[in-house]
């Protein structure tokens, strides 16, 4: 540790002495060849050659530490500090050669210019020369344009076996009337599995999880407290609301649920997505209270079965997931 | 004496016997580099590039590129008995299993982070230098596409890992896609293969974009880069004996190459200690993704900071006819915030000549900032303008340090983003008209010394 401290030391020392004076001399008559030097510093440091060999004797041995770390199967950090180790002290010992032990140099080299409009005329000429003896050049270049256009444009029409277009995939859900809301444990959800502090992610009985349309979020809420648009009067029985749970700004799973600890005080219960923080309020139909998304959440129509499962009255009340061009917005 | 034993003795005469490469040997050994430590920040980049490629060919020999499930049996003992992808089971392994897997995994992680960094920083320094004028204007663009390219890279990449936090990151890439108007919607499915979270081919798509189509068009792209720079020659600040027409400092061979290896063992130093010694992206603790699953408190890498910053600070319009929305609200963040962004960056040097400075003539001397008052301020208020997008999408880490309410700060980052901008512009050009005027270092003070001519035809200093 105290000899890498000195060889810093050592390194900063020379790296400082190498500044400045540049430019002091005079210009000397260089050879004939590019990057002729102005300043010329030869001899290498004695202290600085030991001080190179112990560096790179260092960087070795971590090297061969490397290996013996890895097979005798020690920890990531020992991988890393051995591995940083071998490539650091080499570095180390370049830098300090390349200040301390090569000649140091400060050359001059003329910069190439770039421009050559002389030669133009003639380039011009050359590339002007097809069409020499041919008259009817306009229409062979319209013709040209199109076979170019119509060729490219055949050649990327394989690319729409890319995907769908996007259709109604999304409007399409699998939620029908009288479908049966099932837990993340597959079993069908009671309306008493609702609780009234946290909130439930719920699937269409036998549907595919990943579909977007699938997964709704489930929560409980004062019936009295409700101001659901007159046309969802009765799609909350008991209070229990359904909304799609994904989140109709950028399509984020919504998974936090804000639940107020004493409704004068704090603020309304909102389900909000940890992407950018969109915030939905569950007791007017899923209308935004916060954040950049633009639609209000879809809800979903529950009904409680006979036997206190709950199910589906129907699709949701508008379409689910991140808005597009000309998606319905409700 | 045999042939062989000719081409052992004189192997550069063996090689110049073949490929006639003597004289331009000569010439690129003598090559002058400019010295100024900002030139190191392209560098850095390019051997961040280096370290990425090499880590990157490793993975990808255990990384399997599929989104077919299998039962979680590793070392992990929450994760087993799950059903997870192979993509996040392989990326897992090499997490556990593979020897000096984890470190070349998370080597690879902070490269992608320090790639970006350097390339950020070289194009601050290009920036405020005036190095873009002509006739590097054509570079400028060049090194402005890399910088879109290597964030576009990035976010493939842990795209790929099929863990919680990469696939809240491309449903989010999805609704953006999707807010694009007229093509979005379309576009969006094209890409997935169908609806979020798409066809499984998706995997493909990600991963031949990750390893073969983005990075080999990045190195393309570097070889351009650099193959200009040798043609023009690097550009160089002013100084004694240095004009338009030379380049003064370290020639090539040895003392330039030798500081330049030492900067990329350096650099590989840094990466591989930070991967060994601190942890990044542990995705065995976020678990593997379900669209229906997200987590508090996710956070991109730090280059798409400023994108999240903007998605999260858009107030809640969209464009709509009667029923029928024709602009989503994402595409305001995820769209065309950036495209302003790079729009800005890559007409800059046109823009400049035409309304800042009417300046067409040819340049290889750097300004400094202060040289060019208005540029260096306009310039500073985009930066801050950027920046200050960026910090609002640390809003919610904040509020859990701070504890300053959330939606108070996205009020004051809705302010903040007309307000930082313009007091910036305002700052930074009186500090660069003052250093102008006064010819003062920022923090050195004055640097000159005031010199009276004597009788005799010498100098006297002034200073008391």
């Amino acid at each position: 540790m105290k000899r890498l401290l000195r060889a810093l030391v050592v390194v900063l020392l020379f790296w400082r002495r190498d500044r400045g004076g540049e430019g002091d001399l005079p210009v000397e008559e260089g050879g004939p060849e590019e990057g002729r030097p102005i300043r010329r510093d030869v001899g290498a440091r004695p202290r600085a050659e030991g001080l190179v060999a112990a560096l790179l004797v260092a960087s070795a041995a971590a090297s061969v530490a490397l290996v013996v770390v890895l097979f005798t199967g020690a920890g990531t950090q020992w991988l890393g500090l051995t591995l940083g180790l071998a490539f650091g002290l080499l570095g180390a010992a370049l830098a300090l050669a390349a200040s301390a032990l090569v000649p140091r140099e400060q050359a001059i080299e003329e910069r190439p210019g770039l421009a050559h409009p002389e030669a133009q005329p003639p380039v011009e000429e050359r590339l002007r020369s097809p069409r020499e003896g041919v008259s009817r050049r306009r229409l062979l270049g319209a013709a040209g344009a199109v076979a170019g256009t119509s060729l490219a444009a055949a050649v990327a029409a394989p690319l729409t076996s890319l995907g769908p277009a996007v259709g109604n995939s999304i409007v399409d859900t699998p939620w029908r009337r009288g479908r049966r809301l099932v837990g993340e444990d597959g079993r069908p959800l009671l309306a008493e599995d609702v609780p009234s502090t946290s909130f439930v992610t719920a699937f269409p009985e036998g549907a595919d999880r990943r579909e977007l349309g699938s997964p709704v979020v489930v929560v409980r809420e004062d019936p009295a407290t409700l101001r659901l648009p007159r046309e969802r009067r009765d799609w909350a029985p008991e209070g229990i609301l359904a909304y799609s749970k994904i989140c109709t700004h950028a399509g984020c799973a919504l998974a936090l649920y804000r639940r107020p600890l004493y409704e004068p005080t704090s603020e309304p219960p909102g389900i909000a997505c940890p992407c950018h923080y969109s915030v939905f309020d569950p007791r007017t139909g899923g209308t935004v209270m916060a954040g950049p998304a633009g639609r209000e959440l879809p809800q979903l129509p529950l009904e409680i079965g006979p036997g206190r499962e709950l199910l589906a009255g129907g699709g949701f009340s508008g379409p689910i997931g991140p808005s597009w061009w000309a998606v319905r917005h409700t | 004496m045999s042939p062989r034993e000719r081409a052992a003795r004189d192997p550069l005469g063996f090689i110049d016997e073949r490929l006639s490469t003597n004289r331009p040997l000569r010439k690129a050994l003598r090559y002058v580099f400019p010295d100024h430590w900002s030139f190191m920040l392209g560098e850095v980049a390019l051997y961040a590039f280096l370290i990425l490629v090499a880590t990157g060919i490793f993975l990808a020999l255990f990384f399997e590129p599929s989104l077919a499930t299998r039962t979680y049996q590793g070392p992990f003992v929450a994760l087993r008995g799950h059903e997870v992808s192979a993509a996040y089971a392989s990326t897992l392994a090499i997490s556990s299993t593979v020897p000096a897997g984890l470190l070349i995994r998370q080597t690879h992680h902070w490269a992608a982070d320090v790639f970006a960094v350097a390339i950020v920083l070289h194009l601050v320094r290009v920036f405020f230098t005036g190095a873009f004028r002509k006739p590097r204007e054509l570079n400028y663009l060049v090194g402005v596409t890399m910088l879109m390219l290597a964030v576009l890279e990035g976010f493939l990449g842990y795209s790929l890992v099929d863990d919680l936090l990469s696939g809240m990151g491309l449903a989010i890439a999805y609704g953006v896609a999707m807010s694009v108007p007229v093509i979005g919607g379309d576009a969006a499915h094209l890409i997935w293969g169908g609806e979020f979270p798409g066809a499984d081919a998706i995997q493909s798509r990600l991963y031949i974009g990750h390893v073969f189509l983005l990075p080999g068009l990045l190195g393309a792209l570097i070889a351009a880069h650099l193959a200009m720079v040798v043609r023009q020659r690097h550009t160089q600040f002013r100084g004694p004996l240095r004009k338009e027409d030379n380049v003064i400092g370290t020639p090539m061979w040895p003392g330039y190459a030798l500081r330049s290896i030492a900067l990329l063992l350096l650099v590989a130093a840094v990466l591989f200690a930070l991967g060994g010694l601190v942890q990044i992206n542990p995705v065995w603790q976020w678990g593997p993704y379900e669209p229906w699953q997200g987590t508090n408190g996710a956070q991109p890498d730090w280059y798409l900071g400023w994108l999240i910053g903007a998605l999260r600070l858009m107030p809640n319009l969209e464009i709509v006819i009667g029923d029928w929305t024709l602009v989503p609200n994402p595409f305001f963040g995820g769209v065309l915030f950036p495209s302003i962004v790079f729009g800005v960056l890559y007409s800059w040097p046109w823009v400049e000549q035409r309304f800042l400075t009417g300046d067409f003539a040819r340049h290889d001397l750097l300004d400094r900032p202060r040289d060019n008052p208005r540029r260096t301020a306009v310039g500073a208020a985009f930066f801050a303008w950027v920046v200050t997008v960026f910090a609002a999408g640390a809003a919610d880490r904040a509020f859990l340090s701070v504890g300053i309410r959330y939606e108070t700060q996205v009020w004051l980052f809705r302010i903040g983003v007309f307000v930082v901008p313009l007091l910036v512009y305002l700052i930074a050009g009186r500090i660069a008209r003052e250093l102008r005027d006064t010819d003062e270092h920022p923090w050195r003070g004055h640097n000159a010394e005031d010199v009276r001519r004597t009788e005799d035809g010498g100098f006297a200093s002034l200073e008391p």
